[in-house]
């Protein structure tokens, strides 16, 4: 029974670690930039089809495919804040049909996957894809392990790079104002576009990372959605640590309910918490 | 039916660790023409927002009309007979002018009594409230096609649709001209001869001066001066906020 | 269009509807057609919440399948006749509707949008570890033999359906043209203006979404006897959020007649997409469709053929 307890403690902790890679893209776009892009899931998994191409046709590392496409993903951003832009935010209607335009976005690249790839499972493979690290009654995979790490490391960059920039301090900055920033004479829509830019190429780190954690097929980013929701509402939207103690946290439930009231209950974790978190104290856990 | 209106009693409002209204006391009395003044930041769409329910108070109460309204939503407010126009004009975009003054009349007017006016009624109405604030000529356009004073005469002719016993007109004035600021004053004289109490915030020294029996100074949330116009612009508070040190 | 002039396309149309229904003998058309009527009858009930209210409903598929499996369960314990089953299914979903609402509509809009996922994922999971509905397995339901006022079954349902998606319209537009349907438009536009002029925005939004929330209800109730294998993949599949969203928007928000225009378009061009190439491709059309619309004709068909009319005058 300790053990059951102590793995799933330690599960949870390796997932909470991998949800801030997927959830960072959220806390920049909608946390920092207000842009509601439901479609972020739907790119990490775009993220976890190219790795798995480079991965099973060229034989490459799947972290360092996740790396290596993060060019093609920040372009990819760039294109899509353009559209954005030029369609809602102009004209101030960011509401229902700015929404509507990512969820069709978030559509069309599902399907898409499916009609290239099917709708079979991938899987990538690497030499720290089945072996474990025993410690004590605790078995920490590689395969969960290595994501965790990766992911962890990937927020402290951007941590770095929000806060000793001054490209990172001016998307700080204009989360909080865009006029002042005008001040300074610097655009806010080419510091938005940048950091739109930054959100989608986490999703390609994210996609790499979860393709080594369980293999994917295009429709399980419907799954994640409630996840990035729920971690980046819960965080207080944009604040890094919140955010890194509320993927921690999900990690953590969602692994207890998984092992002890079975994985069919897991999607109803992250989505019930959103819910709550939502009616009872919208602005997160670290509040704002 | 007592002779005050409005009572509001240690008024408090914080945001987060900013206060932004410190403990404010006042008292309108029916019919009293109050202007309202302070520099920028110093809380008086605060105030406003507090009075019309768009915010909650922390500590202190307002009555209205021996009322306490710590409990009611703003719709309720604005049906007990408080009326405010916003600083920047918020008319609903997709109707018309005339579907604009519609909804107080059918929201608010109607829902109050028992004898709901009838469809002639409110046209008629609605012709009749265009043509006291001047707007008749562009009854069936957007608000996209009307000029800002237009937009300011609409944003006071909603709040009289719903026939208020108390209007706030917050800085209505804002950016007009010396005759579109005179013609604003003079719809707000006409409504105090219709029995209305009117609070005036304005930064035009010249329309709070003219138009105002009393003269209320908020400076950083708290009031610093009440009474009689030439009175308080001469207080030397007053002349510092204003002026500065 | 005034009242005289739509009741009399309205009786038209539902005359040359039933006239087919007795003269064409080919199910197909029957199966297809209740398809394209059940979008109707969704993506109106959409719109009064999204387009009337302005606000976005990503849960479609939770009271649809809500009203689906309550015909399940109602099935199992005594097998009601359908308007029974639509009636049960039309409250429940409604009141779902109501409990969202009050949970949820306090906070901003793009809010809204999230929790209203949120809850449809919650009901599916539930749903799925429902064994007495057959869980994830999913559930036969065996069609009756005979069906009350026509020949087959199918016919039965397809009669069905027309009426809701004619109730349903109905609906839609003797809200546009109330009082209710003003202020609807003015929650839409500016809530605290709204507020500020009189109009009660809680309890509109809630009548909003317990309306809306029971018509997506009653048009899945019928769907157990359509489908006859129901499962919570199919019956909680994210594809009916995306039609009802698209089919709008596609054909317009602001009257009744946009949902109609679109769910008549989208329905057709899929029928034959599924039949002609893939299912999987017609989601990637509605999808780039309803990106297309969005970027390009924000107010839709009726949009653009307002700015036609408007040119010509």
């Amino acid at each position: 029974m300790l053990d059951l307890l102590l793995n799933a403690l330690s599960s949870g902790v390796l997932l909470g670690g991998f949800y801030t890679a997927v959830t960072v893209g959220m806390a920049i776009s909608f946390g920092m930039l207000d842009i509601g892009n439901l479609a972020h899931p739907a790119f990490i998994i775009l993220g976890s089809f190219t790795t798995y191409i480079l991965n099973s046709r060229f034989g490459v590392d799947p972290i360092v495919a996740g790396i290596v496409v993060i060019p093609g993903f920040l372009v990819l951003g760039a294109l899509i804040y353009e559209t954005y832009h030029w369609s809602f935010e102009r004209r101030g209607e960011e509401g229902l049909r700015g929404l509507s335009f990512f969820f069709g976005l978030l559509f069309i690249t599902e399907v898409s996957l499916i009609l290239i790839f099917g709708v079979d499972y991938r899987f990538v493979e690497a030499a720290y894809i089945g072996p474990t690290i025993h410690i004590g009654l605790v078995d920490l995979p590689l395969r969960m392990l290595v994501p965790c790490v990766v992911s962890l490391v990937m927020i402290a960059v951007l941590q770095g790079f929000l806060s000793r920039t001054f490209i990172g301090r001016a998307i700080l900055a204009v989360s909080q104002d865009g006029a002042a920033l005008r001040l300074m004479a610097v655009s806010p829509t080419q510091v938005k576009r940048v950091a739109f830019a930054l959100s989608i190429g986490t999703a390609a780190v994210a996609g790499a990372c979860l393709i080594i954690i369980q293999p994917v097929e295009p429709s399980i980013g419907r799954d994640y959605i409630g996840r990035v929701f729920a971690v980046t509402v819960m965080g207080g939207m944009g604040s890094f640590p919140g955010m890194v103690i509320a993927a921690m946290l999900l990690g953590i439930v969602e692994s207890l309910t998984a092992t002890f009231y079975g994985p069919s209950w897991a999607p109803a974790v992250s989505f019930g918490f959103l819910l709550l978190t939502l009616a009872f104290r919208p602005s997160g856990i670290m509040g704002r | 039916m007592s002779d005050t209106l409005l009572k509001i009693s240690r008024l408090g409002k914080r945001f987060g660790g900013f206060v932004a209204l410190d403990g404010i006391d006042l008292e309108v009395r029916r019919g009293e023409r109050l202007g309202l003044i302070g520099p920028n930041g110093s809380g008086k769409s605060t105030l406003v927002n507090c009075i019309s329910g768009v915010l909650r108070n922390e500590t202190g109460s307002v009555t209205f009309d021996g009322q306490p309204l710590d409990r009611l939503a703003t719709y309720q407010r604005t049906r007990l007979g408080i009326a405010r126009s916003f600083q920047l004009p918020r008319p609903f975009r997709s109707m018309t002018v005339t579907q604009n003054l519609r909804i107080p009349l059918l929201y608010t007017v109607n829902a109050r009594s028992t004898r709901r006016m009838t469809e002639t009624a409110i046209a008629a109405r609605c012709e009749e409230l265009l043509r006291v604030v001047g707007l008749s000529a562009k009854a069936d356009r957007r608000p996209r096609d009307l000029t800002q004073i237009e937009m300011r005469k609409l944003e006071l002719a909603r709040a009289l649709a719903a026939d208020p016993k108390l209007l706030i007109a917050d800085e209505s004035m804002a950016g007009l001209s010396h005759s579109e600021v005179d013609e604003i004053l003079e719809l707000l004289h006409s409504l105090i001869t219709q029995g209305i109490t009117v609070i005036l915030i304005e930064h035009i020294m010249r329309a709070v001066m003219s138009f105002s029996e009393r003269l209320v100074v908020l400076v950083a949330g708290k009031k610093i001066a009440d009474g009689d116009p030439q009175e308080v612009i001469r207080h030397p508070e007053v002349e510092r906020a204003y002026l500065g040190e | 269009m005034r009242n005289s002039t739509f009741w009399i396309w309205t009786a038209v149309f539902v005359a040359v509807i039933f006239a087919l229904s007795r003269v064409v003998t080919n199910d197909y058309f029957f199966f297809a057609a209740y398809l394209v009527l059940q979008y109707i009858v969704l993506a109106t009930a959409w719109n009064i919440l999204g387009g009337y209210t302005g606000y976005v409903n990503f849960g479609v598929a939770g009271f649809f399948a809500a009203g689906a499996y309550c015909s399940v369960v109602l099935h199992k314990i005594w097998g009601p006749p359908i308007p029974v089953l639509i009636l049960v299914g039309g409250v429940v979903a409604g009141l779902i509707g109501l409990c969202m609402g009050y949970l949820t509509l306090r906070i901003r809009g793009v809010f809204f949008g999230i929790a209203t996922l949120a809850l449809a994922i919650v009901i599916q999971t539930f749903i799925t570890n429902w064994d007495y509905v057959g869980g994830s397995r999913g559930v036969y339901i065996i069609r009756p033999a005979q069906a009350p006022l026509v020949g087959s079954y199918i016919q039965y349902l397809y009669l069905i359906m027309l009426a809701m998606a004619g109730l349903s319209v109905a609906i839609a537009r003797t809200i546009e043209h109330s009082t209710l349907g003003y202020g609807l438009a003015t929650v839409r536009d500016d809530e605290q203006s709204a507020e500020a002029s009189g109009v009660p925005t809680l309890r509109l939004k809630l009548i909003s979404t317990t309306l809306s929330g029971a018509l997506m209800g009653m048009a899945g109730a019928p769907l157990p006897y359509y489908v006859t294998y129901l499962d919570p993949a199919s019956g909680f599949n994210l594809s009916y959020a995306v039609n009802a969203i698209a089919m709008p928007l596609i054909g317009g928000t602001s009257m009744w007649l946009g949902p109609v225009i679109g769910a008549l378009l989208l329905g057709t061009i899929q029928q034959w997409a599924t039949v002609t190439i893939s299912s999987a491709l017609n989601l990637l059309i509605v999808g780039a469709l309803l990106v297309f619309f969005v970027v390009v004709a924000p107010n839709g068909i009726l949009g653009l053929w307002e700015v036609r009319r408007r040119r010509r005058a």
